[in-house]
C-alpha cells in the first residue's frame, strides 16, 4: 500500500520497529544485569540499549514527519492521530491512577490497620498517622524525617505549571493566527517554565534528602511521594523535550494554522501533565 | 530517510507483489503478514506452556515428588500461567484482530501499519526473557502468574526479568490496541456504522479498551514490585507502612478485566460462527454489543472476589459478592442469544460449529462454577483448591481456546485458499473435548475434596482423580499435535476453497473478497449500504 493509491496514507514496510525492539531488549537485559550489580555489562548494555532509542525515535519520528510536510497525511490520517493521542494519554492516566490507588490505599486502609488491636501485639507503640515510614521504620531514629511545606516552592510549582499552560496556549494562538513570533516565543517561554520548574524539583529532592531525611526509602510515604513526583518529573521531562522537538520544527517553518496535529498532541500532553501535578500538589504535599 | 521511503514506495506500486525473504516478515506493514506472526508465535507460546503443564501433570500422575522438585514444580506453574496469558493466548486473539478487522469493516490495513508492527516484534524480546529466566541463578519465578509478594519480592534475577517482560508485553498490548480503536473507530467504510460492524469487531473495540485501561495498571504494580526489590521503597512491606494485600488489589483491579480481555474476543468469534452455520443472522445483535460493554464496565468493580480470604471488611465482601453475580446477566444474555440464533436455524454442523457448540456448552459450565465461586462463604472454602483451577480452565481452555480454534477452522479457508479436511476437523475437536474434560472435570471433585491448588504433592485420598486428569493432560495434548498435521496437510495440499466457502458467513471477507484474500484488500473501500 502506499501514498500513491490516494486517501489514507499507509506506511510501506519500515526497519523501525525492530530496530525499537532491539533497543528494549538491549534495555531489558541492561536493566537486570545492572540492578542485580552483575559485572560486566549492565551499564553497557543500557547505554547501548538507549542510544539505539534514541536512533529509532530520530529516525522513526523523522520519517513521519517528513511523509506529514510531503503532504502525505490525509484529513482521516489526522482524525487517527488525534484518536491515538487521546487513548494514549488515557492509558497515562491509568499508569498514575496506579500510584494514587497505592497512596490511597496505604492512608485509608494499611497503615490505620497497621495501628489497630491486632498489630498491636507487634508494634504496641506505633502511631498510625500520616505521614508515616511505617510501624518498624519509625521506631528507628535512621527513618525519621519531615514532610514538604506545600506553600513553599510546591505552589510556587503549582503557578509555574499554569503558567506554562497559558503560554502554549498563546502559543497555539499565535500558530492559528499566523504570527509565528508569538508562536515561537509562547513556545519558548513554556519550555523555560517547564525546565525551571523541573530545576526547583531538583532543588526539592536535595533538599529532602540532605535536609528533611524524607527519602525514597522512607517508609511508605517516601516511596509514595518520590514515586508519584518522580513519575510526574520524568513526564514533564518528556514533555519538554518534546516540546523542544516542536520548538524547533516552528522555527524551520513547520505547521500550518490549518494542519498541526503534531503541535496540539504535544500541548494536550503537556495539560495531562499538568493536571497531574494538581492532583499531587493536594494529594502529596497539601493533605499531609 | 526520504530516499528509503522512496524506494519502499517504488516496490510497493505493483500490487500484489508481496516483498521476499525474511525481511518481509522484519519490516512488514501489512496487517495480515502481522496477523500471520501473531498467530504463529501464539502458537509456539502455545507448545511451550504445553509442555510445562504437562510436567505439572506428569510430577501429579500419582503422590509424591518423582519428576519436579517443588520449586522447579512451582515455576513450571507461574510459567505456564504466564505464557499461556500472555504469550499464546492473548497474542493469537491479537492475530485475529490483524487478519479480520480490516476486512470486516473494508478498511485497506491497520491505521498505524509501522506501530502495528513493533507491536508484535515487542513479543519476541519479552519471551526470551521469559524463557531465560528459566536459566539464570534461582531459576524462574515461583510465584504463580499472579506475581504476589512477599515471594514474588524475594525472586531471584529471573524476578528481574519477569518484571521487564511483563513491562514490554504491557507496552505492545498497549499500542496494539491503541491501532485497534484507532481502525476501529476512524477507518470503517463508508455506510459500515457501528451498530453494523460484525459483532468480532465490536468485541475487540472494547477489548483494544480494556487493555488500554488496565495495563498501564500492571505497568504501575510491577514497577512498585521492581522498586521494593531494589530500591527500598516500602509498598508491600508492613515494616514500612505498605501491605502485601495492596499489591493484589492494584493486581487484580487489572487482573479480572484481563480475564474479559481473554474472553471477550471469543465471544466475537463465537457470534461470528453461529449464525453462519444457522444461516440465520444473529439473534439481538443490539443487546449483544451491550452486554459486551456491561460485562467490560462489570470487570471493573469485580476485582476483590480474587481475594475474599485475605481480609476485607464484610461490606467489601458483600459489595463484590454481588457485583461479580451481576455479571451473570449480561453472560447469560449473551449465552441466549446465541441458542436463540440456533432457534429454527438450517443448522449444520461442520468443524468451526463444534468448536462454537463445545465453547457453548462448557463455558457456560464454567461461567456456573464461577458464580458458586463468586458466594463469599463458598469461596472461602474453595479459595486455592483444585476447584478454581478447573473453573478457570473451563473458561480459558474451552472458552477462550475453543473458539480460537473455532477461528482457526471457520477462517483458515480465507487465509490460505485451502480447505482443511472436515473428518480431521472433526476428530481434532472430539478429541480435545474429551480430553479437555478427562482433564478437568475431575478437578472440580478434587478442589470439592480439599486438594489445595500449586502443590507438587498430595494426600493419597486425591490419587485416583490426578492420575485420570493426568492421562487426560497428555490425551489432550497429543490431540494438538493431530491439530497441527491435519493444517500443515491443509496448507500443503488441502483442496482449494470457496471465496464464499460458508454460504451462511455474512461479514465483508467472505461476501467482498476472494479465497485467499490477497495480499491488499479494499484498497478502494466498499461502499455498504
Amino acid at each position: 500500500m502506499s501514498a500513491h493509491t490516494g486517501g489514507y496514507y499507509f506506511a510501506p514496510p519500515s526497519k523501525w520497529p525492530l530496530v525499537g525492539s532491539t533497543a528494549l531488549f538491549f534495555m531489558a537485559i541492561g536493566g537486570v544485569l545492572a540492578m542485580n550489580s552483575i559485572q560486566p555489562g549492565g551499564w553497557i548494555f543500557l547505554a547501548v540499549g538507549f542510544a539505539i532509542l534514541v536512533y529509532m525515535l530520530f529516525g522513526w519520528f523523522g520519517q513521519v514527519i517528513d511523509e506529514s510536510e510531503r503532504g502525505l497525511y490525509d484529513k482521516q490520517v489526522d482524525v487517527s492521530f488525534r484518536w491515538s493521542m487521546s487513548w494514549f494519554i488515557f492509558s497515562e492516566v491509568m499508569f498514575f491512577a496506579a500510584f494514587f490507588g497505592a497512596l490511597f490505599y496505604a492512608r485509608v486502609y494499611s497503615v490505620p490497620w497497621l495501628g489497630d488491636m491486632d498489630n498491636r501485639v507487634l508494634w504496641d507503640a506505633y502511631n498510625a498517622a500520616w505521614p508515616t515510614a511505617g510501624p518498624y521504620f519509625d521506631t528507628n531514629p535512621a527513618y525519621q524525617f519531615s514532610t514538604m511545606s506545600a506553600w513553599g516552592i510546591p505552589a510556587l510549582n503549582t503557578l509555574l505549571l499554569l503558567s506554562s499552560g497559558a503560554t502554549i496556549t498563546w502559543a497555539h494562538w499565535g500558530l492559528l493566527q499566523g504570527k509565528r513570533n508569538q508562536l515561537i516565543i509562547g513556545l519558548f517561554l513554556t519550555i523555560l517554565l517547564g525546565v525551571i520548574f523541573l530545576g526547583f524539583q531538583v532543588y526539592e529532592y536535595i533538599h529532602a534528602y540532605s535536609d528533611l531525611n524524607l527519602k525514597l526509602t522512607s517508609g511508605i510515604f517516601g516511596s509514595t511521594f518520590f514515586m508519584l513526583t518522580g513519575f510526574h518529573g520524568f513526564h514533564v521531562t518528556l514533555g519538554v523535550t518534546m516540546l523542544i522537538v516542536i520548538l524547533a520544527r516552528c522555527m524551520k517553518g513547520h505547521f500550518t494554522a490549518e494542519r498541526h496535529f503534531g503541535f496540539e498532541a504535544v500541548a494536550w500532553y503537556w495539560h495531562f501533565v499538568d493536571v497531574v501535578w494538581l492532583g499531587l500538589f493536594v494529594v502529596v504535599y497539601w493533605l499531609v | 530517510m526520504t530516499a528509503t521511503t522512496h524506494t519502499a514506495d517504488h516496490a510497493d506500486e505493483h500490487h500484489d507483489h508481496k516483498p521476499y525473504g525474511l525481511s518481509r516478515w522484519l519490516f512488514t506493514t501489512n496487517h495480515k503478514d502481522i496477523g500471520t506472526m501473531y498467530l504463529l508465535f501464539g502458537l509456539l507460546m502455545a507448545i511451550v506452556g504445553g509442555f510445562l503443564s504437562l510436567g505439572i501433570r506428569a510430577e501429579l500422575f500419582m503422590p509424591g515428588l518423582q519428576i519436579l522438585q517443588p520449586e522447579t514444580f512451582n515455576s513450571f506453574m507461574t510459567l505456564h500461567g504466564l505464557i499461556m496469558v500472555f504469550g499464546a493466548v492473548m497474542p493469537v486473539f491479537v492475530g485475529f484482530a490483524n487478519w479480520l478487522i480490516p476486512m470486516q469493516i473494508g478498511a485497506a490495513d491497520m491505521a498505524f501499519p509501522r506501530m502495528n508492527n513493533w507491536s508484535f516484534w515487542m513479543l519476541p524480546p519479552a519471551a526470551i526473557l521469559l524463557a531465560a529466566s528459566f536459566f539464570v541463578e534461582g531459576g524462574a519465578i515461583q510465584s504463580g502468574w499472579t506475581l504476589y509478594p512477599p515471594l514474588f519480592t524475594q525472586s531471584g534475577i529471573a524476578g528481574d526479568m519477569t518484571i521487564l517482560a511483563v513491562h514490554i508485553l504491557g507496552a505492545s498490548s498497549i499500542m496494539g490496541s491503541i491501532n485497534i480503536v484507532t481502525t476501529v473507530l476512524n477507518l470503517r467504510a463508508p455506510g459500515m456504522t457501528l451498530m453494523k460492524m460484525p459483532l468480532f469487531v465490536w468485541t475487540w473495540l472494547i477489548t483494544a479498551y480494556l487493555l488500554i485501561a488496565v495495563m498501564p495498571v500492571l505497568a504501575g504494580a510491577v514497577t512498585m514490585l521492581l522498586t521494593d526489590r531494589h530500591f527500598g521503597t516500602s509498598f508491600f512491606n508492613a515494616a514500612g507502612g505498605g501491605d502485601p494485600t495492596m499489591f493484589m488489589h492494584i493486581f487484580w483491579f487489572f487482573g479480572h478485566p484481563e480475564v474479559y480481555i481473554i474472553i471477550l474476543p471469543a465471544f466475537g468469534i463465537v457470534s461470528q460462527i453461529i449464525p453462519a452455520f444457522s444461516r440465520k443472522p444473529l439473534f439481538g445483535y443490539a443487546s449483544m454489543v451491550y452486554a459486551t460493554a456491561s460485562i467490560a464496565i462489570l470487570s471493573f468493580i469485580v476485582w476483590g472476589h480474587h481475594m475474599f480470604t485475605v481480609g476485607m471488611p464484610a461490606a467489601g465482601q458483600l459489595f463484590f459478592m454481588y457485583a461479580t453475580m451481576l455479571i451473570a446477566v449480561p453472560t447469560g444474555v449473551k449465552v441466549f442469544n446465541w441458542i436463540a440464533t440456533m432457534w429454527r436455524g438450517s443448522l449444520t454442523f461442520e468443524t468451526p460449529m463444534l468448536w462454537a457448540l463445545g465453547f457453548l456448552f462448557m463455558f457456560t459450565m464454567g461461567g456456573f462454577t464461577g458464580l458458586v465461586l463468586a458466594i463469599t462463604p463458598v469461596d472461602i472454602t474453595l479459595h486455592n483448591s483444585y476447584y478454581v483451577v478447573a473453573h478457570f480452565h473451563y473458561t480459558m481452555v474451552a472458552g477462550a481456546s475453543f473458539a480460537i480454534f473455532g477461528g482457526v477452522y471457520y477462517w483458515w479457508p480465507k487465509w490460505t485458499g485451502k480447505m482443511y479436511n472436515e473428518s480431521a476437523g472433526k476428530l481434532h475437536f472430539w478429541w480435545t473435548t474429551i480430553g479437555f474434560n478427562l482433564t478437568f472435570f475431575p478437578q472440580h471433585f478434587l478442589g470439592l475434596a480439599g486438594m489445595p491448588r500449586r502443590i507438587p504433592d498430595y494426600a493419597l485420598q486425591f490419587a485416583e482423580w490426578n492420575m485420570i486428569s493426568s492421562i487426560g493432560a497428555f490425551f489432550l495434548a497429543a490431540g494438538q499435535i493431530f491439530f497441527m498435521i491435519t493444517l500443515y496437510m491443509s496448507y500443503k495440499s488441502g483442496q482449494p476453497a470457496k471465496d464464499k466457502q460458508w454460504e451462511g458467513a455474512d461479514s465483508l471477507e467472505w461476501t467482498h473478497l476472494p479465497s485467499p484474500a490477497p495480499y491488499h484488500t479494499f484498497e478502494v473501500q466498499p461502499v455498504l449500504k
